[in-house]
């Protein structure tokens, strides 16, 4: 059975527009207008994911996000305006799963939803190779390939990639990243030292990045890159 | 200074000690060529050590340079730019004086000023030239000066006393402590009599007389140490200094402590000693006044001098106390056990009446191991004085009457009972008539009664009747004792009336303090507040009061802002000194020290932070003598009260001010924050339907069915209007702003406006009824047919916001009778309008529920509106209906094409 997802936002245009373009990619969907009625239906139909916007008149989003999360473990994407980088970072320590900023194209929406579904599924097995584009990082035998080259990654280089592929085409905050790898006492700065010098290793263009992207303001994501193999299986 | 403030046990510079040093780094620095005596060539050592800094390259000038004729001196002037004196005419003599404002103007980096002690002419803006010198200073000018040891205020007694010649400038202490060199210019003797036998020594002509005796080599050798101790003094302060700010290590005398104890008249003389003593003990010191509460109070003069005299100790560095007691010598030697005090000062008076004990008798007997020194001081009656006073009404001719009426009364009563009471007995009247004389209107009409009395006795009552001559021995005896007994009953009832007046003053001085307090507490704004402090300190006082503040807060520029009586405008020169009161910090103006030539006396409000506001003072029957004080001690520290708790009061407006600031800023941060989200929101969220709408078209296309493909298409054209609206929204309020809004005034068919604007209004009214109500034969209007149409689309989309969906938005229009005005209105059935929102609505950006944007407008298009209706010379309002929930908008214009036809 296809997934349903609980949209929560304020505008009927919004809601229009997801309930139409949702319905085509092949979810289901229930709606919620405003903070109350998105945590009653959360609980009450307990949808697959949440696609929550935090600019709603009632409650706070973040505070929605806060209620919703405490009570389960659903999957919530984050609708977000492009200037609220504060905003977009509370709910990704809060538990966001993932964040999508308005405006937004129907495709990119719909694979941020998979991967943040796939996530959920995924996550007690993590696979022990992942693949994307031209990276392979072998988990098992902690061997790091480019294109068949392998890669040599210094320990903390090599945590925080994996750290990153078990989040996969998701983005991670620096604050979480730090805590992750640092403990409480982590520097942003230090950690775009690393990133830079992972970036060296494996981007065949560290100018402009095609496997770990900058979200600006907010943390790093992994590109996760439709590989041919895939398409065959 | 303390030796608490030694604390570098630890061997860390003091922090006392390298702040002192810093802060005359800031200022110009003064060096003081010191002389014991006049012609020992102090002029010619300051002109030699200028040529030299002269030659080093430093830009000097001669400010005042007396070189009295003397030919080497005259020779060394040349050469040195000199600033030209200043010449003020006082009393038909021209006198000349240094230029302060010129120098001030010209900025040098050292200037000669000579003489520190002279006083300067009456109408210059100090009345001393160390004030000049110590402005100088503050502006970060040098200043090479000259001083003669006899000009010193605490040595001028010693001085006085070893030549017999008073002088009378003195100068303060303080500002040869503050002096950051002294070069004591040393000349034996001899060498200086033999410089005076040659002519070589300038004398004043009105000190010819006194020349013999001053020049005696005794007199020189005497002044000769004192300049050389006092040289040797500021060496000793000037290492302790240093040896401090570079925390070496030394053997610190130990914590001496001296107390001197000022009693009525003459204390000045203890002042200095004082002085003296902690100098050389390098102790600190503390001057004390017993307020003895026992027989009389202090005559006013006493009071007056004793004030003076602690003032005098707080300008050469005591501290100063007054405490209250009635065993004058029992409590100077508890308060110096209690403080720690080592060594106690008393005066003992020269002529002091044998049935008054000494206190420095007292003191003695019961300082026990606390060693006390007694000065002998004389009555300087002349001193205490000279303190002009304005005193209240003296005992004028009617209380003689007064008192002569109670004896005639004595007179009567003594006749009518002549026959009852034996002679004796009716002098029992007369003593009445005296006491309650006394107790009436005081001591000296009492006296005059007695005096009356004795006579008026003899005359009536003692045989030989009706002569002032007495037969019996026994009625002499008589005679005698009622004198005793009139004049001693008078003197009680006197002093005790004298008391009674005091407390009762003292009651009323309290009792309108608090009133006073009460009264500022009670007011919250700073005119009021001003009007209130200057009507007070005028009627307590009985003075003229002005009050000045900065016109802007942190501004420098000083505003008259409240006076009583009420004034409106101050002179230059008063307005100088106000000017001055502010920058320094201190009083200025008539009876002090600066510019003394200003109408008023005008005294800083102040705070820990500084002055804020200045207090302006003058009497209405001012007199002509501008040098005499405006106020008594006594008045000084009641104003002085007054301003304590005025400045408290004045703080707190200027706080709550700061609030008020704060809080409207906040207030227009929140606003902006408003409009921001505002904007954002309005044009993204339009914008993200329109995309998300394409980009599902795109990339689902195949996946899409018929009626899910209208649907996006729908929001796309729907959200393209929408943000279309606002985009133009935005645009009416930048042109409305900028002022670059045209608009084609022609008359204008209502009707016609209204139904076009039903009809692109169609849309956004599909789910709401519209009724139509238009008086029939509206005039035609000379308005922007575009503008309203933008003002009615406007008003009726935020009627279709507010307004459930399936309720009518009415729409109706008429004029008055002679077609003035037309009013046009558009009601609604929504929530209504919060009554203390109904002013805000049309401010931009207000929306009502600003956190609820469903459906909510952009916060643009009531203020869109009113700036139209505006523009367009018309009114538009708010209000409820009252005959159910819904809100009602007005818009009303006049009819101008009826008026000018």
């Amino acid at each position: 059975m296809s997934a349903l997802v609980l949209i929560v936002d304020d505008e009927p245009a919004i809601r229009r527009l997801l309930r139409t373009g949702l319905a085509a990619a092949g979810y289901r969907t229930i709606e919620a207008v405003d903070g109350g009625e998105a945590v009653a239906m959360a609980s009450r139909d307990s949808p697959d994911i949440v696609l929550l916007d935090l600019g709603l008149p009632d409650i706070e989003g973040v505070d929605v996000l806060r209620t919703i999360r405490n009570a389960s473990a659903v999957p919530i994407v984050v609708l977000s305006v492009r200037d609220d980088e504060r905003g977009k970072v509370d709910a990704l320590d809060l538990g966001a799963d993932d964040y999508v900023t308005k405006p937004f194209g129907m495709a990119e929406l719909v694979a941020r939803l998979r991967t943040a579904l796939r996530h959920r599924l995924a996550q007690d097995g993590v696979l022990p190779v992942f693949r994307s584009g031209r990276l392979t990082v072998d988990l098992v035998r902690r061997v790091v390939r480019v294109a068949d080259r392998e890669v040599h990654l210094s320990p903390r280089e090599y945590d925080i990639l994996t750290l990153m592929v078990a989040n996969a085409g998701r983005v991670l905050t620096h604050r979480a990243i730090l805590t992750k790898l640092w403990g409480a006492g982590g520097d942003p700065q230090q950690l775009r030292v690393y990133v830079r010098q992972i970036r060296q290793k494996i981007e065949a263009d560290p100018e402009r990045p095609c496997m770990i992207l900058t979200e600006t303001g907010v943390g790093y994501r992994l590109a996760m890159m439709e590989q041919p193999e895939e398409e065959t299986e | 200074m303390t030796d608490s403030s030694f604390s570098d046990r630890d061997g860390r510079p003091s922090p006392d000690a390298l702040l002192k040093s810093a802060k005359r780094d800031a200022r110009g620095r003064l060096k003081v060529f010191l002389g014991a005596a006049p012609g020992v060539g102090k002029t010619y050592a300051m002109l030699a050590a200028a040529h030299q800094r002269l030659r080093e390259g430093v830009d000097l000038v001669a400010g005042v340079i007396e070189t009295h004729g003397r030919a080497e001196t005259d020779a060394l002037l040349e050469g040195l730019p000199v600033i030209l004196r200043r010449k003020v005419e006082y009393r038909g003599h021209v006198l000349e004086e240094m230029d302060l404002d010129a120098i001030l103007a010209r900025r040098p980096r050292l200037v000669l000023v000579d003489e520190l002690a002279h006083t300067n002419a009456p109408g210059s803006r100090h009345p001393k030239r160390y004030l000049d010198v110590q402005e100088l200073l503050a502006a970060g000018i040098d200043v090479y000066s000259t001083v003669n040891i006899q000009h010193i205020e605490s040595l001028n007694d010693v001085v006085a006393q070893i030549t017999r010649i008073r002088v009378r400038e003195t100068l303060p202490d303080n500002v040869i402590d503050q002096a950051d060199e002294i070069e004591l210019v040393d000349l034996t003797p001899d060498d200086l009599i033999q410089r005076l036998r040659d002519g070589k020594v300038y004398v004043h002509k009105t000190a010819t007389r006194a020349i013999g005796h001053y020049f005696s080599p005794g007199n020189l050798t005497a002044l000769r140490e004192l300049a050389l101790r006092r040289t040797a003094q500021r060496v000793d302060a000037q290492l302790l200094d240093h040896m401090r700010s570079h925390a070496i290590q030394g053997p610190w005398a130990a914590g001496d402590r001296i107390l001197v104890c000022i009693d009525r008249r003459g204390g000045t003389a203890l002042v200095r000693y004082g002085k003296r003593m902690a100098e050389r003990l390098r102790a600190s010191w503390t001057a004390i006044h017993v307020d003895a509460a026992r027989g009389a109070a202090p005559s006013g003069i006493d009071h007056d001098s004793i004030a003076e005299t602690l003032r005098l100790a707080e300008e050469l560095g005591a501290d100063i106390a007054t405490i209250p007691g009635t065993d004058v010598a029992k409590d100077v030697i508890a308060y110096a056990r209690a403080n720690n005090f080592t060594q106690i000062v008393v005066g003992c008076r020269e002529r002091r009446p044998w049935w008054q004990g000494s206190i420095s008798r007292g003191v003695i007997a019961a300082a026990r191991d606390i060693p006390v020194h007694v000065i002998g001081i004389s009555d300087d009656v002349a001193k205490g004085a000279s303190i002009a006073r304005h005193q209240g009404p003296r005992p004028g001719i009617v209380t003689y009457l007064g008192a002569a009426g109670a004896v005639g009364a004595a007179v009567v009563i003594g006749m009518a009972l002549r026959q009852v009471l034996n002679v004796s007995s009716i002098s029992m009247v007369f003593l009445i008539a005296v006491l309650a004389t006394a107790v009436r209107v005081g001591l000296w009409p009492s006296l005059f009664a007695c005096l009356l009395s004795v006579l008026a006795y003899n005359f009536f009552f003692l045989p030989p009747l009706y002569t002032f001559t007495i037969d019996d021995p026994e009625n002499v005896m008589t005679l005698i004792f009622f004198t005793l007994a009139a004049l001693a009953g008078s003197n009680l009832a006197a002093r005790a009336r004298e008391q009674a007046v005091a407390a009762r003053d003292r009651a009323r001085t309290t009792e309108n303090l608090y009133q006073f307090s009460r009264k500022l507490a009670a007011i919250a704004s700073l005119d009021d507040l001003l009007w209130a402090i200057a009507y007070q300190v005028a009627t307590m006082l009985n003075v003229r009061v002005v009050i000045l503040l900065p016109d802007a807060p942190g501004s420098e520029t000083l505003a008259l802002r409240g006076a009583y009586p009420p004034e409106d405008e101050m002179d230059d020169a008063d307005m100088a000194a106000a000017r001055w009161s502010w920058e320094a910090n201190r009083p200025a103006g008539r009876g002090s020290d600066t510019l003394p030539g200003a109408p008023r006396l005008f005294l800083p409000l102040r705070t820990a932070k500084g002055p804020v506001a200045i207090v302006g003072i003058d009497r209405a029957a001012g007199g002509t003598d501008t040098r005499a004080p405006v106020l008594t001690p006594d008045e000084r520290r009641l104003l002085d009260a007054l301003g304590d708790q005025a400045v408290v009061s004045i703080e707190r407006i200027h706080l709550a001010e700061d609030v008020e600031r704060s809080r409207l800023r906040s207030e227009t941060e929140r606003l902006r924050e408003a409009m921001l989200t505002s904007i954002s929101h309005d044009l993204r969220t339009p914008l993200s339907a329109i995309v998300g709408s394409v980009s599902t078209l795109q990339s689902f296309e195949g996946k899409l069915d018929a009626e899910a493909r209208s649907e996006l298409l729908t929001t796309i054209a729907d959200e393209a209007e929408r943000m279309g609206r606002f985009v133009a929204n935005l645009l009416d309020m930048t042109r409305l702003e900028s002022g670059a809004m045209t608009k084609r005034q022609e008359p204008v068919d209502l009707g016609e406006v209204i139904g076009s604007t039903l009809t692109r209004a169609a849309k956004i009214l599909g789910h709401h009824k519209v009724a139509l109500a238009l008086q029939a034969g509206l005039p035609l209007l000379p308005l922007d047919a575009v503008l309203l149409e933008q003002i009615l689309f406007n008003l009726l989309d935020n009627a279709t916001k507010y307004a459930p969906p399936g309720t009518t938005v009415t729409l109706r229009g008429w004029s008055d009778r002679a077609a003035r005005w037309v009013e046009l209105q558009v009601i609604d059935e929504g929530p209504g309008i919060p009554a203390e929102l109904l002013e805000r609505i049309f401010d931009k950006f207000f929306r009502v529920h600003a956190a609820d944007r469903t459906g909510a407008g952009t916060g643009l298009g009531l203020a869109i509106c009113r700036g139209f209706v505006e523009a367009m010379g018309g009114m538009i309002t708010a209000a409820n209906r009252s005959d159910r929930s819904g809100a009602v908008f007005s818009l009303r214009f006049p009819n101008l094409s009826e008026q000018s036809s």
